[in-house]
This record gives structure tokens, sequence and C-alpha cells, in this order.
């Protein structure tokens, strides 16, 4: 199998063309960014005035369920029958809009749900306490609340890449773009090794994607980056 | 139009409309048979992958260092795709039912392993020590009181664990066994609107039963506790 899986990948009639793995590649990637900035400019600025005020909890948590409740083949096969059709749409390939149109609709949950409980769950009292320093409105929101809220709101664009990444691959059963084609095609042609290439080169990437998005959380966290800084700043203090 | 319409012109089959009774009624015994098969694949998975959970969660609890191999692994699988999930199992369990499932039950870890970790975790010092000065074994601990005692955590996860499992079922279409996804793959040739709105409807109406039916047991298994029906 994994010499079978070694000339698959050598073979240039595998790589190349409008079938080839980088093809697929650039279209699969183009549409994970693509929509996760869609759902990130939509969803980010809803949750966190939702936040911000303290409204529509029920909604911003629900979200989530119902978003792993509905299948994702289920609402790209209805948009792509339905009135947004399997045209191609430039390098988003063939079902280019459907697909991304159901990408960012389940790009949305994780980034309402997490940003949204961020928001709530920055502490009260530090609030109130930058409240008592004279702080409102916006300038509360942009130095206490979105800084502390920072690796919720991380986390939940890091689940929505995942989740985003999962569904451009389940394009391909309803023969739209992306790298799920290159499995879809090993199926039809009963080519098992193609199949697991296929699959192999979509779960890769995505692991090496969550681990560059955790990675970032913790870049992004500024809790965990003071300790850092104060925790070197008394290293050399000892030294 | 114009022309008064003719007998196949008043079938919305005919006409391929999204809401169709006339789907519902001529193609029941189809609908029946996916969706027995949704339930009996989720079901089985969820099933298998408590069974599962369990001891790795102990061996989490257990040894410090396999906490994070076993939760970190748990996580990675979650991240795969579905479809990649299951074709990376295709050459080991072939084209059989055992693929889907197996690959559900490695997806329902994820959250499982997690809740039945944050279950056992929670379980107070004192009411242990007091069972094990009650002369209470290992076993008989961890059935009689800490297992007990993690039911709303375990029960939590058994939800999300459910109803992700409902909607991930149909990508087994893939390989034949996705439920109400066979419907949904073989709408993708035939362009046929009533089945793929019935399939996917009935795929989330699927993921509520059993979530409200989890709930109901929660509340029969924890009669101390209230079940928060949001969870």
């Amino acid at each position: 199998m994994i010499g079978d899986l070694w000339a698959w990948f050598g073979d240039p009639a595998n790589m190349q063309g409008e079938e080839g793995v980088w093809n697929r590649l650039v279209e699969h990637s183009l549409l994970t960014v693509t929509a996760t900035l869609i759902a990130v400019l939509i969803g980010l600025p809803i949750a966190l005035w939702l936040g911000h005020v303290g409204r529509g909890g029920v909604l911003a948590v629900n979200i989530s369920n119902v978003g792993r409740a509905v299948p994702t083949f289920a609402v790209l096969l209805l948009l792509s029958i339905g009135p947004l059709g399997t045209a191609d749409l430039g390098p988003y390939g063939r079902a280019g809009l459907a697909t991304l149109v159901a990408l960012v609709l389940f790009a949305l949950p994780p980034v309402i749900t997490n940003a949204y409980v961020g928001m709530r769950e920055v502490d009260r009292d530090t609030v109130e306490a930058a409240r008592g320093m004279g702080m409102q409105g916006g300038q509360l929101l942009r130095r206490v609340e979105l800084p502390l809220a920072m690796p919720l709101i991380i986390a939940g664009v890091r689940l929505a890449v995942v989740q985003v990444w999962a569904t451009a691959t389940i394009a391909a059963l309803v023969a739209g773009p992306g790298l799920g084609r290159i499995i879809t095609l090993g199926f039809r042609r009963l080519d098992t090794v193609q199949v697991v290439a296929g699959a192999l080169v979509v779960a890769v990437i995505a692991l090496l994607l969550e681990g560059l998005m955790t990675g970032l959380q913790r870049v992004g966290d500024p809790v965990a980056r003071a300790r850092r800084t104060s925790a070197s700043a008394t290293a050399g203090r000892a030294r | 139009m114009g022309a008064a319409p003719s007998a196949a012109d008043s079938n919305c089959l005919v006409r391929n409309e999204w809401i169709c009774a006339e789907y519902l009624s001529s193609r029941a015994s189809q609908l029946g048979e996916a969706v027995v098969q949704h339930i009996w694949i989720t079901v089985l998975s969820v099933l298998l992958g408590l069974l599962a959970a369990l001891p790795l969660a102990l061996l989490a609890r257990r040894y410090r260092r396999l906490e994070w191999f076993v939760v970190g692994a748990t996580t990675a699988l979650y991240t795969i795709p579905s479809l990649a999930l299951f074709s990376l199992l295709l050459p080991v369990t072939g084209l059989s039912a055992s693929t889907v499932v197996v690959g559900l039950v490695l997806y329902s870890l994820t959250i499982l392993v997690r809740n039945v970790l944050e279950g056992l975790r929670g379980v107070p010092a004192d009411v242990r020590e007091s069972a094990l000065g009650m002369g209470y074994g290992s076993a008989r601990l961890l059935f009689r009181v800490e297992i007990p005692l993690a039911l709303p955590s375990i029960m939590a996860g058994m939800r999300v664990a459910t109803v992700s499992t409902v909607a991930l079922t149909t990508v087994g279409a893939i390989i034949g066994f996705g439920g109400l996804g066979n419907l949904l793959f073989e709408a993708v040739n035939t362009q046929f609107r009533p089945q793929v709105l019935t399939a996917g409807v009935l795929c989330v109406v699927l993921a509520v039963a059993f979530d409200l039916l989890l709930v109901a047991m929660q509340r029969v298994l924890t009669p101390w506790s209230k079940a928060q029906v949001t969870a």
C-alpha cells in the first residue's frame, strides 16, 4: 500500500491538470480562506455586540447546537440543486457559489458562540474596574473585553477552520470543487490507492491547520503572554 | 401553461417540487429503510464509542502522561474530515458498514472521553473517601459511586456525540451505508428535490428526537439532579 501511494504521488498525471492534486488543493484552500474570512466578518461583529450588551445569549449559544444537528451534505445538496446551481465560479470551481454559501453557514456557529461566550466570561469585576477608571462603550470593548475574550474568539475561528476544511471535502459528494474530488473519483474508479491518497492529503493538511490555529490561540492569549513575559523578566533578574 | 393541466402536470413528483406529499406516500418503504439504517448506525456507533471511552478515560485518569496522549489523539482524530477518515479506513475494513461505524466511533471518542474524564474528576474526594471507608472495592466504587455521580457530564457528552453522529452518518453514503445520506447521494444524479428536502429534514428530526430521548433518560437515571434542557 505504501509503495502504491508513493507511486501515486510520484505520477505527474495525478498531480497536474484540472483533476490533479495541486489544482484541487488551490480550490480547497481558496474556499477555506474565503469562507472563514466571510464568517468572521459577519459573525464576529454580531457576537461581540451581543456579548457587549449581554443580549441574545440563547440564540448565540444554541446556534452551535443547531449547526451540529444539520448534515453538511444535505445543505450542500439543497443549495446546489436549488437556486444557487452548480455553475463554475472562477477559481472556486464547479458549484463554487453553493459550496461557499454552505461553508459560511457552517463556519458561523462556532465563531458566534465562542466569541459570545468569551465576551460574557470576561470577569465582571474587571469590567466594573475599567468603568470606574472612566472607560466606556467602545473603549471598554477594545481595551478590556476584546483582549480578555481573545483566546475564545480565536478558539471559535479555529473550530470554524476545521469545520470549513471538512465541509469543503464533502462538497465533492455533490460534484463540487476541492480535494474531496480526488476521493470521490477514486471511489468511482474503484481505485483504493487514489481514495487513500486523496484522504491522506486532506487529513494531513487538516492536522497542520489545527496545529497552526492552536499556536495562534496561544500567541493571542494576552494573559498567558503577560505571564510568559513576566516569567522571563523574573528569570532575567535571577540571573 | 395555457392548456388544461394534464394528469402529469398536476403531479408534484413530475414537477420536481421540494415539498411533495406524494413523494412521502409513494416512497414510504424506501424512506423507512433509510431511517432504520440511520438509526442503527448511529446507536451502534455511539454505544461502542461510550464503551471505548470509559476505559480510555480511566487510563487517562490513572496515568497523567497518558491523559495528554489520549485527549490529544482523540482531538486530532476529530479534525480529520469524515470523508477522509472513512476513506483512510477503506483498506482496513473495506466497503462495509464497519468502515462507517468505526469512523463514527472514533469521532464520538473526542467528546465522550473528555466528558467521562471531566465527570469522574468532578466526584468529590470526600465522597470517594467515605465509600472507601465503608469498604467499597475499586470496581464497586467506580460503578456504584463514581459513574453515577459522573452521569450528568457523561450524558451531556452523549447528547453532543449522538447529535453530531446523526449528521455525520450521511457521509457514509460514499460506502453505501449512510442511512438517509444514501437518499441524498442518489439525488445528486437524479436532482430529485423532494428526496433531498425530505432526507435532510428527517436527519434533523432524528437528531432532535435522539436529543430529547437522552434528556429523558438523564432525568430517569439521575433523579437527584434536574437535567438541563439547554446544555
